[in-house]
């Protein structure tokens, strides 16, 4: 057990150098610091000065790879690759690019709690509102409910959830005023800007969810030990509950799992509309001030945490049905 | 004659809509298929919303031919060196033209004769606070109070008359090529068609037709003299920009999701084929592609294409280019991110069928490995291909609503209902509240998500029998059995 998880480890941080080659390759090859400095100063005719100011400030000036101006070490270690990519893998992730901002590190350590306090609630309810709803249906099955619960689910998730924002915000905000629109508090005080979001956020992915769970619970529903179940004469519900549920916990643990990166990513738009200073709107701020430095550190974090969360959903299969070997 | 301008986008969308018609041949020398097809239809609800995806595409291709129109020659300058708009102009730019060309200073309210923010104006000497008369929204009633509910009404009637006429004729004509196709009597022909006694029940495509009829003939009635979804900000008619917007979303769900399909089904096929190091070099590939957060992925090279299209401005002509080759890169983008899922499904799938008997003959007889993969293996991934393909078009249109949230959709100047919200946002704070953007928004992209998300239901029990036991109405005909 112990080797497995070594050599998924392994794997992982594998996938995560390709990331973080990939990454680098994106944002200094296809385009060279000079075209970003533009672009982030700004204007069409920059002087070349301007530029070379920008990149200096922001130590982007060095060669790419190798600096044959040093001695030793400091020949590798005094490069573009090493200050931004390899020393990301040590959690080191520079200054922003953005004028006076400070550290990456700092502002994701401190916003990360954030996130966390909006998107772990949020997890744990949608994986068991999005069940529940879905076990409802398929107790429902052969019922007039079930065809339009289902319809209801398509409908839902025809929607945006960009629209179930604007009209959350303004039907539960601002017509009837029981939740601020948004906002944030330390402590407890929090408890009443989380609502509205983590609410709206439910709504928004119940429907997709609910269906996607509906459909695994039914084909567990159409295996033999269900009708050997029934024929020692369980009753339906204890069927559901005792027999099909658990078992079909594995793909409704894998596709909930998929969401786990963002658990501490925050929900980009959720963060953003609601004005919660999590990671989410941390990244939309940087996009729009084009902050090439917070973007590549979230790529980077952001599959850091993916690739973690893949370990533990590995970790949970193996809790959930025994008969899955690690290998 | 005018300058006829071939934007990237509108390339790629004629050569798709040429790659349906070849499908739509390819279909009359495979039966099997076409029996697949005609399962899809006996869905109504997935009969009903194809109708909608194709007045969606009638659209989005009138909107797919662009040209600049040639300006009168100026005084005093010869004929012979043309001048032409600096705007692109396409052809339902043209239909709409009274649309675009009534613009008010600022936000009115949907058939309002009146702007929606009230000026000081000088009445008999006093300075009061009323509301403007609208410059082109209900501009022909000389006593609008009066007058504007009466004219709003005959209108409407004409409207609902005339849209009713032309559902009616459009589904008679239907029905009467139903029935042509089918060999019988014009009558009994038409009337079996109504009631699906070849399969098809193509009732629910009249019933669709007659619906859009109703909407579409009040409309188009009202919208040469009122703002039938009101105006916005800068006073543009809001239902130009729904309809412009139905283009944006149409490209990205197609253009995207067929951008990932030579990666997805080349590597997956291959990876799934040959096993060994091009399967672990291909799982390698798409487990780092997929382990960067999509909406993170994408932005990172959102900003690399601006930082490109900013270095190389010959690329472009006119605004209107520049937007649309962002948008194209765009649709690449999204391509290039997401072949991950596809790619990993058909991997599965090829595992599976490589163990099968006729790939062991076709082995055994020599078949070299890209021929067999080729000839047999892909023919029987396709379903799943084109199964995850249609499902993945609405979710496309919902993600370009984000992207653009974000900041990292379509460019702001182009028409699009992830812009239409963003500006909504800000809207629906104020007071009193402007709704007519957003709820426009929301009703065109609820029709179109929707239709999209039945007919990839429909797609999916027709290809996939193991879908079709999760179908509700299935579930319950058995119980009745």
């Amino acid at each position: 057990m112990g080797r497995i998880v070594l050599r998924r480890i392994a794997y992982g941080a594998l996938v995560l150098l390709g990331v973080n080659l990939a990454t680098f390759f994106l944002f200094f090859t296809v385009n060279t610091p000079d075209d970003m400095a533009r672009l982030n100063i700004g204007g069409k005719r920059v002087s070349q000065e301007v530029i070379d100011k920008w990149k200096a400030e922001r130590g982007y000036d060095k060669p790419l790879y190798f600096n044959e101006s040093r001695q030793g070490r400091e020949r590798f270690t005094d490069t573009i690759f090493w200050e931004r990519s390899v020393s990301l893998f040590a959690l080191d992730f520079g200054r922003s690019d953005a004028e006076g901002s400070g550290e990456i590190a700092q502002e994701v350590a401190s916003r990360m709690w954030v996130s966390m306090q909006l998107a772990l609630p949020l997890f744990v309810l949608q994986l068991v509102a999005s069940a529940a709803f879905a076990l409802l249906l398929v107790m429902l099955r052969h019922t007039r409910l079930d065809f339009w619960g289902v319809v209801a689910c398509v409908l839902m998730l025809s929607i945006s959830s960009l629209f179930y924002i604007i009209v959350g915000q303004y039907f539960f905000a601002r017509v009837l005023m029981l939740a601020p629109i948004s906002g944030y508090a330390e402590g407890w005080g929090l408890l009443k800007f989380l609502v509205l979001p983590i609410g709206l956020s439910l709504l928004a992915r119940l429907g997709g969810e609910a269906r996607l769970y509906r459909a695994m619970l039914l084909e567990e529903l159409g295996k033999d030990y269900v009708r050997t179940a029934r024929a020692k004469g369980l009753s339906d519900g204890r069927v559901l509950t005792r027999h099909v549920l658990r078992n079909a916990l594995i793909p409704i643990i894998t596709s909930a799992g998929s969401y786990l990166p963002y658990v501490f990513l925050g929900s980009l738009v959720f963060e953003s509309f609601f004005g919660l200073p999590g990671l989410g709107a941390y990244v939309i701020d940087a996009i729009a001030k084009q902050d090439f430095a917070v973007v590549r550190t979230m790529v980077f974090l952001g599959s850091l945490l993916y690739i973690a969360s893949y370990i533990v959903i590995d970790l949970a299969y193996s809790w959930a049905d025994p008969r899955v070997r690690l290998g | 004659m005018p300058k006829f301008v071939l934007l990237w986008t509108d390339a790629a969308m004629w050569l798709m809509v040429a790659a349906l018609a070849g499908y739509l041949l390819l279909l009359r020398r495979r039966p099997a298929l076409a029996a697949n097809w005609r399962k899809v239809f006996h869905d109504p609800a997935a009969l009903a919303s194809s109708v909608v995806l194709l007045l969606c595409l009638l659209v989005t291709m009138l909107d797919s031919l662009h040209y600049r129109p040639r300006l009168p020659p100026a005084a005093g300058q010869a004929d012979s060196a043309p001048a032409y708009d600096t705007r692109t102009r396409s052809v339902l730019d043209t239909l709409l033209w009274r649309l675009v060309e009534s613009r008010e200073a600022t936000y009115s309210r949907p058939l309002s004769y009146l702007g929606f923010t009230k000026e000081s104006v000088l009445v008999d000497g006093q300075v009061q606070r009323v509301a403007p008369r609208l410059q082109h929204g209900g501009a022909h009633l000389a006593d609008p109070e009066r007058q504007w509910l009466g004219d709003l009404a005959w209108r409407s009637a004409l409207g609902l008359l005339l849209g009713a006429a032309g559902a009616a004729l459009l589904s008679a004509a239907l029905l009467a090529g139903v029935a042509w196709r089918n060999g019988q009597p014009l009558r009994a022909g038409m009337v079996a068609a109504w009631h699906g006694e070849h399969g098809i029940a193509w009732r629910a495509a009249c019933w669709t037709l007659g619906a859009a009829g109703l909407l579409a003939g009040p409309v188009a009635m009202l919208a040469g003299h009122y703002h039938v979804l009101g105006t916005d900000l800068t006073g543009n008619d809001v239902l130009y920009q729904a309809l412009k917007s139905i283009r944006t979303a149409f490209v990205i769900g197609t253009l995207a999701t067929v951008a990932t399909l030579p990666l997805a089904v080349g590597l997956g096929i291959a990876a799934g084929y040959l096993r060994g190091w091009a399967d672990e070099l291909i799982q390698y590939l798409y487990t780092v592609l997929s382990s960067v957060p999509n909406v993170l992925l994408i932005a990172a090279c959102v900003l690399m294409v601006q930082v490109f299209l900013d270095k190389h401005p010959e690329l472009f002509e006119t605004g209107a280019e520049r937007a649309d080759l962002k948008l194209f890169l765009l649709c690449a983008v999204l391509g290039l991110t997401g072949w991950a899922g596809l790619c990993r499904l058909l991997r599965a799938e090829t595992l599976k069928l490589r163990e099968l008997e006729y790939v062991q003959a076709a082995q055994a007889f020599g078949v070299p490995p890209l021929r067999i993969m080729r000839r047999h293996i892909f023919p029987n991934v396709a379903h799943l291909m084109l199964i995850v393909t249609v499902l993945e078009f609405s979710a496309l249109i919902l993600y370009e609503a984000v992207l653009s949230y974000v900041g990292v959709g379509v460019d702001p100047s182009m028409h699009s209902f992830g812009g239409m919200i963003n500006l909504a946002r800000s809207e629906m704070s104020r007071d009193p509240v402007v709704w007519w953007s957003f709820a426009a928004a929301f009703g065109f992209m609820v029709t179109l998500v929707l239709a999209a998300n039945l007919f990839a239901d429909g797609v999916r029990d027709a290809f996939d029998p193991r879908a079709r036991v999760l179908r509700p109405r299935h579930a319950r005909r058995k119980a009745v059995r």
